[in-house]
């Protein structure tokens, strides 16, 4: 047991035993910090590791909130019931907003709830089956197991016990396929898009599920106590939960309740306060809020949780690659010889710019192509339109005898494609195991509830281990724990291959894999591609280092100025004297 | 409804849309130039209105203090900073900006007895008093952080705000009749002016150039020799100075308290999201929209008039998120 378990252990100890000796202003204090901190919790997981935001989670509180003290006081409804009608209120609302917002920019999300917080305390004001500004009053307690929980101190375990589950619940989705899948959308939509991660998907999960947290505080705070107005679930509430989550670390799953404790008992502290400070009433502590949330942005971004864990280092023992399990199954493969990928025609255009022109190029099951032009011929571009990255303007590309150019590149990797990119797109927080466990996203199914439930240990255990076999391929079997992030540039590019490879694809796409490398490193490279080429997989590599070229690919095309300039054999376009002149300028 | 109120309506909500326009400006400008989302945009609206009423009423404005306060925090700011680099021959001049020059408006407000100063003075003395606030604010709590990701800028931004009201309640701002005439056609007037202004300073002066050469790319204008810092400062005075000046328009049509502004730049914000935070001239329409919606709504249903106007952005953002089909790729 390390000393972190301790505590932790000593923590959930004296949460048990609070209420037998605290008194019931301290137990009203933490029942509130509870409550507050599954909202900041959500938040956690959309703002923290999603980077989105919302302001308006306290208007999913009320909702949580509103729709039970609504059918429990006007139509004797059980608060189970009321329960469930939140949630599913909830989970509407948020689908609907979130399949609105999130498509675009990050900072539509934001305003959109804004928005939507204000409207919402609006209508709950103003709508009089729901009590305007008065509110609804006499809402009944709940019980549970026959036990009426009619005390603050009643409520207590079941708020905690209630968070805990959550905290649970939320460290098991972020350790799951769906969790690195919403763990990419920061700094890595694109990717985890190439990937075959469907990332709107990824990121209204996240959305939903933050605001089912706030729905189910709201719910809990409805019976605890047993009457709603509006004031709790304006927008000035939904700003201080986010500052909750700021103030506590909002990338980490007890950030959560740090910030919730804290922003709690402080406004608790400045209310008694400030007020005698300044001889007027009013919600002076929100200066100080705002205060410390800039002080916090602007010296400690990560919040206060990273600071506290430095005071308590956790053991770094060396872990154990993930434990054999049984392989995934593999694609079959089209026999060698097969056309794999056709371009024809292909152009983009980018305002005035043809970065492609008229391309054509196909490339066969058990080949490698190589596709090499000076600086800015288009082939970056060219490979972006290949794999859906970013579309061609016109012309075809044809993937195993099907139209793929109007397809998302999650779709084109679905059918059997995968790529690296030219500037190294990994998480570089994340361990090179998880992100080449990106890479076999498609190969899983299980959905973010079997992942909550942590139901999906199989299926997890067979993508870490298909992970680490492709990481044992490409000669970083040491690396497997390190943060992809402190690895030399060279060794990224070869974690983005493992996690190409990590796909099973039947066509490779290479870009500038070899830039980086020593000479022996671009020896194993180059054996690598040849083994995946003879066990029949197509390989097109864009590259500068001739003499890695020359030695590996079958055929080669070259390109400049976004047009096919020769295509032939190595020894062909050696000689080509069109390709000599763009390389090496022509003779005067 | 008969036209007699029909036309008042729409009198009333294009005065308000134009206001609302304004605003909408002022945040396309602040986003595009430096990607803060700026949400107490609204604040200098109610401290604009807010400072004025206080000087008619021959009272002290409670916004002096903050601008001595934060002008006090930014000369420490940049005294500190200058003194690691080893710049001391700026000091001075940093301590006559932000110290001096404030106290000297403070002198003056003691010795004038602004009550009874023309209008027109009265207006110039608010407009000294609250612009300043948009650059010291950009000082200390946007420029240290200026490459952070939209969503931190967004954050700081809501910080600065929720600080900026409470403040405001602090400094107890009351509020009492402003004396402009013919609001409508001065706020519409003066709207336009801005809007050709600003589309002017944009397309034809070198200084609005190189606020756009900084909207587009930041690295990039800093190698021309831009100051990214100095842009930022030009965008936030220029925001100050449209909301302030909205406050003054808005004040005597508009009961402004001192948590009003926000409600009012939000809805701002409804017309510049319609512009989808780039289009001038598509920000201006979308906030006459949001301000003839708000009006007829008022008439139909006062009760939900803000359910109205902000559920308006849901539709907006729709259409929107049909036009964009990218995946972003976030800082």
């Amino acid at each position: 047991m390390t000393r972190n378990r301790i505590l932790l252990a000593v923590l959930l100890a004296a949460l048990a035993l609070g209420p037998l000796v605290l008194a019931e202003f301290h137990i009203t204090l933490l029942n509130y910090i509870g409550l507050y901190a599954m909202v900041a919790l959500g938040l956690v997981l959309l703002t923290g590791v999603g980077g989105l935001t919302s302001f308006g989670q306290a208007a999913f509180v009320g909702l949580g909130a509103y729709a039970s003290a609504y059918l429990t006081t006007a139509h004797g409804a059980s608060p189970w019931l009321g329960l469930l009608a939140g949630l599913a209120l909830t989970a509407a609302v948020a689908l609907l907003l979130g399949a609105i917002t999130l498509r675009m920019g990050g900072h539509y999300l934001p305003l959109g709830t804004i928005a939507w917080g204000i409207s919402l305390y609006f209508l709950f004001g103003n709508v009089e089956f729901l009590g305007g500004h008065t509110g609804i009053s006499g809402i009944p307690a709940l019980t549970l197991f026959g036990q009426e929980l009619k005390s603050g101190r009643d409520f207590y375990y079941l708020i905690w016990f209630v968070l805990l589950v959550l905290v649970l619940a939320t460290r098991n989705l972020l350790d799951s396929r769906e969790g690195r899948a919403i763990r990419a959308l920061k700094g890595g939509a694109l990717m985890a898009e190439a990937m075959g991660v469907n990332t709107p998907r990824s990121k209204i999960v996240a959305f939903t599920v933050a605001a089912l947290y706030a729905c189910l505080s709201g719910w809990l705070y409805a019976h605890l106590q047993r009457f709603v107005n509006p004031t709790p679930f304006s927008l000035n509430m939904g700003i201080e939960y986010l500052f909750m989550a700021v103030v506590g670390g909002v990338a980490h799953v007890w950030g959560a309740l740090l910030g919730a404790g804290i922003i709690t008992v402080l406004k608790q502290w400045l209310q008694d306060w400030l007020p005698g400070l300044f001889g007027q009433s009013g919600n002076f502590e929100m200066i100080v809020f705002g205060l410390l949330m800039i002080f916090i942005l602007h010296r400690a971004r990560e919040g206060l949780w990273p600071l506290l864990l430095r005071l308590f280092p956790g053991s770094v023992a060396h872990r154990p690659p993930p434990a054999a399990a049984e392989p995934l199954p593999r694609r079959t493969l089209p026999p060698a010889g097969t056309p794999l990928l056709e371009v024809r025609e292909a152009s983009k255009r980018f305002g005035g710019l043809l970065a492609n022109d008229r391309m054509n190029l196909t490339v066969k099951a058990g080949e490698i192509l190589a596709l090499i032009g000076p600086n800015g011929a288009g082939k970056s571009t060219m490979f972006n339109g290949i794999s859906g990255v970013d579309p061609v303007t016109s012309g075809s590309v044809s993937f195993l005898g099907e139209r793929v150019e109007t397809l998302p590149a999650r779709e084109i990797a679905r059918r059997g494609m995968s790529r690296t990119f030219q500037h190294v797109r990994l998480l570089p927080a994340m361990s090179v195991l998880e992100n080449v466990a990106i890479g076999a996203h498609l190969r899983g199914a299980r959905n973010f509830v079997h992942a909550a439930l942590h139901s999906e240990r199989g299926e997890e255990a067979r993508l870490l281990h298909e992970a680490a076999g492709q990481l044992v391929r490409c000669d970083l079997a040491e690396h497997l724990y390190d943060p992809a992030g402190s690895l030399p540039l060279g060794k990224q590019r070869i974690v983005e291959i493992a996690r190409a490879l990590a796909a099973d694809p039947c066509l490779l796409l290479l870009d500038e894999p070899a830039a980086g490398l020593r000479y022996l490193e671009k020896q194993a490279l180059a054996d690598l591609l040849r083994r995946l080429r003879d066990e029949g997989m197509g390989i097109l590599l864009v590259e500068h280092d001739m003499d890695f070229v020359m030695g590996l690919a079958d055929r080669v095309v070259v390109m400049e100025f976004g047009k096919k300039l020769a295509e032939g054999l190595p020894d062909e376009i050696q000689r080509n004297p069109l390709v000599l002149e763009a390389y090496l300028g022509g003779v005067e | 409804m008969d036209l007699q109120i029909a036309l008042l309506l729409g009198q009333d909500g294009i005065t308000n849309g134009a206001i609302y326009a304004l605003l909408a400006l002022a945040l396309v400008l602040v986003f595009a130039v430096t990607r803060v989302i700026f949400i107490p945009q609204g604040e200098f609206v109610a401290f604009g209105a807010l400072t004025l009423a206080s000087l008619q009423a021959g009272k002290l404005p409670g916004t002096l203090w903050l601008l001595l306060g934060l002008g006090a925090a930014v000369a420490l700011v940049e005294v500190a900073s200058a003194l690691r680099d080893r710049h001391t021959r700026r000091i001075p001049a940093i301590l006559l900006l932000n110290c001096v020059l404030p106290l000297i408006l403070a002198g003056l407000l003691f010795v004038l007895s602004p009550a009874n100063l023309p209008l027109a003075l009265q207006v110039v003395l608010s407009l000294v008093l609250v612009v300043p606030l948009g650059p010291m604010i950009y000082r200390l709590a946007f420029q240290p952080i200026a490459e952070a990701s939209v969503l931190v800028l967004l954050i700081v931004a809501v910080a600065v705000h929720v600080t900026l009201v409470g403040l405001g309640l602090l400094f107890s701002f009351t509020f009492g009749e402003t004396l402009l005439q013919g609001q409508t056609i001065l706020v519409v007037a003066s709207s336009a002016v801005l809007i050709v202004a600003l589309y002017f300073f944009f397309e034809r002066t070198i200084h609005g150039k190189a606020l756009r050469a900084t909207a587009m790319n930041r690295t990039g204008a800093r190698l021309m020799g831009i100051s990214a810092s100095m842009a930022g400062k030009q965008c936030f005075t220029l925001a100050a100075l449209i909301g302030a000046f909205s406050g003054v328009l808005i004040a005597p049509i508009t009961t402004i308290y001192y948590d009003s502004g926000f409600l009012i730049g939000l809805k701002g914000f409804v017309g510049a999201i319609v512009g989808g935070l780039a289009s001038y001239p598509v920000a201006a329409a979308g906030a006459m929209l949001v301000g003839l919606l708000e009006s007829y709504a008022s008439f139909w249903a006062s009760a939900f008039k803000e359910v109205i106007v902000f559920t308006l952005i849901i539709p907006v953002l729709l259409w929107r998120s049909l036009k964009t089909h990218h995946v972003d790729e976030e800082e």
